[in-house]
């Protein structure tokens, strides 16, 4: 019999098998991971199927992170295995990123036999009690029969409500032990059931409000991208004429050559999405939480502003910000129903305003100098994108090189953009543009990272080789933990404790070293031809850039300064 | 921003809520966990299974802002093993008190100020005796207040329970 026809409802299988039969119902057709003693019998049955492929990376931090990525990038659930205590250990900043934001992964780890459990066994680590500030939701399990649940219900939680990583702790004994296994049963959570339609007075009232404002604003998160609405809130820019402000989670979901898109707010936000935000009179908050790199100093933010919130989690609502509209709802469910009355209302023109945010672009467009004789890494970011556009994916490590990204790459479609918002975590630059790269076979999967970040998990690149998973990551070598330093020029006097970074490997070597190729660059002429070459090259790669090192992020809204307290590029000549 | 003052600036006011879980291990974890992490207090907190059901009830009695209060109780919900969060605004609230008092003090005002506040001599022994005492927690704190005169070993009190009118 092949493994196609087997089927194994209500036979009894041992917990491997059951975990392994659960993700095959679940359509998983890749699952990153890391071996190891408390996990071994499950990996037996990984061994023995062809269901789905198994990536092997070097760290258990990566396997979660690429998992990550390849949820992010392809909308489905994301899979890791990992061992017992240090495999488990090692996967929590993966988790935690996820949950930062509000991704669905479902994160099986190995756990010692239940009857040392308590005992400090060799690799026992109390797994679910370090989770569970971590995680969506997370179970430890202790009997086989409660298992086909628990994945049923894992896979379900990862991905309904907000979404968001699951973790299952799974004991050895549990995954030799035998149990019936039926996955069509259903399973009963009456404790979990999250609101899905919004409440249509409470949409019409603030349609009628919306309509009535002067200055109104859409200011969209990440939301719109988990709930894959982009058309519907497009269509409803359109139709009203009401400017957008994306958060750096939401990039993609205007076109960038949108005339009512008005680019990225907050910290490192274009002067006018700042300006609209802090003159807008009428804030509508379609899948966002009023972060506090968003809103600056918190007590002056959108002071004239009415809010409207629709949000998936009624605790991100009114949270930071109390809305005079909360509507809780899938953000797609409810723009379908606001799209529904908005022939209701007469809005009013709000062509003026659009006029105003105009202005405010042309006053302080979002630019840079080319006044080093170093290339600029704004530059790169902008030529990547003259040159490969629609068809990179585009990840980033966290840093400098993650706003320029965020700010000069023309985003054009949501699930193009995979960045670290919530958690900051450096190092998931790599392993995302491999999950990018597995969920995604046909773009090119593109890597903005620092010298600082690339380090962290550099390892990866023998795994994209081995399993044929090419990407181009683009080193912007400033010798310098290049925010960090920003941040001690501005405020600590110049000081630069700790952020130089003189002494760096050859990345050119260490790429080919692991089967990739590498390329160091300093013009414009040989930057192009570079990324020319690897994307021709097929092979995972390496792009050194030696950018301006002293380059800022700009506009800046210091820490505690109010949104529209701007550090501006200085206009050419005036230094 | 709107101005909604007594959400933003309100006094910090004392909340009775009860939650009721699934009862099973590390779900009140859980629940502590939630408090600890984002900086909430707790100021009492019971739990016990609700009789012929597959759930139990936490009472925490809480002090915080209106906009605390608010969070705490969407935290509580979006917790998956939670069924319900109810903020009573109307309820009997009851605390026990039991308190161990050296057997040569004056035992019959001991008796008599027990009785005042709802409570007896619950057992005796040859160096001590056992008083305990179930009522609204004010007048239990009082009542611990009161009874301190003389000179008790070791007070234990329950924490709150409460229902609504």
């Amino acid at each position: 019999m092949t493994k196609e026809t087997q089927n194994f409802t209500n036979k009894n299988l041992t917990g491997s098998q059951i975990v392994i039969e659960a993700l095959r119902r679940e359509d998983t057709e890749v699952v990153f991971g890391y071996p190891g003693g408390a996990i071994m019998n499950v990996y037996d049955e990984i061994y023995k199927q062809d269901h789905f492929q198994h990536i092997l990376t070097k760290h258990e931090q990566a396997a979660v992170h690429a998992a990550d990525a390849y949820a992010r990038s392809s909308g489905k659930v994301g899979v890791a295995i990992v061992t017992s205590g240090p495999g488990f250990t090692n996967a929590v900043t993966g988790l935690a990123t996820a949950y930062t934001d509000s991704i669905p992964m479902v994160v099986i780890s190995g756990q010692v036999p239940t009857a040392v459990i308590g005992t400090d066994a060799f690799q026992e680590i109390d797994a679910v009690g370090i989770s569970r500030s971590c995680t969506k939701h997370n179970f430890l399990v202790n009997d086989v029969k409660d298992l086909t649940r628990v994945m049923k219900i894992a896979f379900h939680i990862a991905r309904s409500g907000r979404p968001g990583p699951v973790h299952i702790d799974l004991p050895k004994d549990v995954t030799a032990d035998l149990a019936q296994f039926n996955y069509e049963q259903e399973f009963d959570l009456p404790t979990y059931k999250p609101t899905i339609k919004g409440n249509v007075r409470q949409i019409k009232a603030a349609l009628e409000h919306i309509s009535d404002a002067k200055r109104p604003l859409l200011y969209v998160g990440g939301g719109a991208v988990l709930s894959n609405c982009y058309q519907e809130i497009r269509d409803f820019a359109h139709q009203t004429k009401i400017p957008v402000v994306e958060t750096l989670m939401a990039r993609g979901i205007m076109r960038s050559d949108d005339e009512l898109l008005f680019g990225m707010l907050g910290m490192h936000g274009e002067y006018a999405a700042n300006m609209a935000m802090s003159q807008t009179d009428m804030i509508i908050c379609l899948g966002a939480r009023f972060d506090d790199r968003v809103t600056g100093r918190l007590d002056v933010f959108a002071k004239k502003a009415h809010v409207v919130h629709v949000d998936i989690d009624p605790a991100s609502i009114a949270k930071i910000v109390k809305p005079n509209y909360p509507i809780v709802g899938d953000l797609a469910v409810v723009m379908k129903q606001i799209l529904e009355h908005v022939k209701d209302f007469e809005f009013n023109d709000y062509s003026s305003w659009v006029d105003t945010l105009k202005g405010y672009q042309k006053e302080h467009p979002l630019t840079y100098h080319e006044d080093s004789d170093r290339l600029k890494p704004q530059w790169v970011i902008q030529r990547t994108g003259e040159l490969l556009g629609d068809d990179a994916l585009i990840s980033t490590d966290v840093g400098q090189h993650q706003m320029w990204a965020a700010q000069f790459y023309p985003f054009n479609y949501p699930r193009q953009w995979m960045t670290s918002g919530g958690l900051g975590t450096m190092g998931v630059g790599l392993p995302y543009a491999m999950g990018v790269k597995r969920a995604n076979p046909d773009k090119i999967s593109v890597n903005f990272t620092g010298d600082g970040s690339i380090m962290m998990n550099i390892q990866e690149i023998i795994t994209c080789t081995q399993y044929n998973l090419p990407h181009i990551n683009i080193i912007l070598n400033n010798n310098y933990l290049g925010m960090v330093r920003q941040w001690q020029t501005r405020f600590y006097e110049d000081r630069l404790s700790e952020t130089i970074l003189e002494t760096q490997a050859n990345f050119q070597m260490l790429c080919e070293s692991m089967g990739g190729v590498g390329y160091k660059v300093h013009t414009k002429e040989e930057f192009d031809q570079a990324l020319k070459d690897a994307v021709a090259s097929n092979k995972t790669a390496i792009i050194e850039v030696i950018v301006e090192r002293r380059e800022e992020v700009l506009p800046m809204v210091p820490n505690g300064h109010a949104l529209d307290e701007m550090l501006l590029l200085k206009k050419e000549g005036d230094k | 921003m709107n101005n909604f003052k007594d959400f933003y600036n309100s006094e910090e006011k004392r909340e009775v809520l009860s939650v009721v879980v699934v009862n099973k291990e590390s779900v009140l974890s859980r629940i502590v966990d939630l408090f600890s992490a984002r900086g909430y207090n707790i100021d009492s907190l019971t739990v016990a299974p609700i009789p012929e059901s597959e759930y139990s009830r936490i009472t925490i009695i809480t002090i915080g802002r209106a906009r605390v209060i608010d969070q705490i109780v969407k935290q509580l919900n979006k917790l998956v093993p939670v069924l319900k969060v109810t903020e009573h605004k109307d309820v009997i609230e009851k605390d026990t008190v039991l308190i161990k008092i050296p057997i040569d003090q004056n035992l019959s005002d001991v008796d008599v100020i027990a009785r005042a506040y709802n409570g007896q001599i619950q057992n005796v022994t040859a160096d001590a005796i056992v008083v305990s005492a179930t009522d609204e927690p004010v007048r239990i704190e009082n009542f611990i207040k009161v009874i301190k005169k003389y000179n008790p070993i070791e007070i234990v009190r329950s924490g709150v329970v409460a229902m609504e009118r």
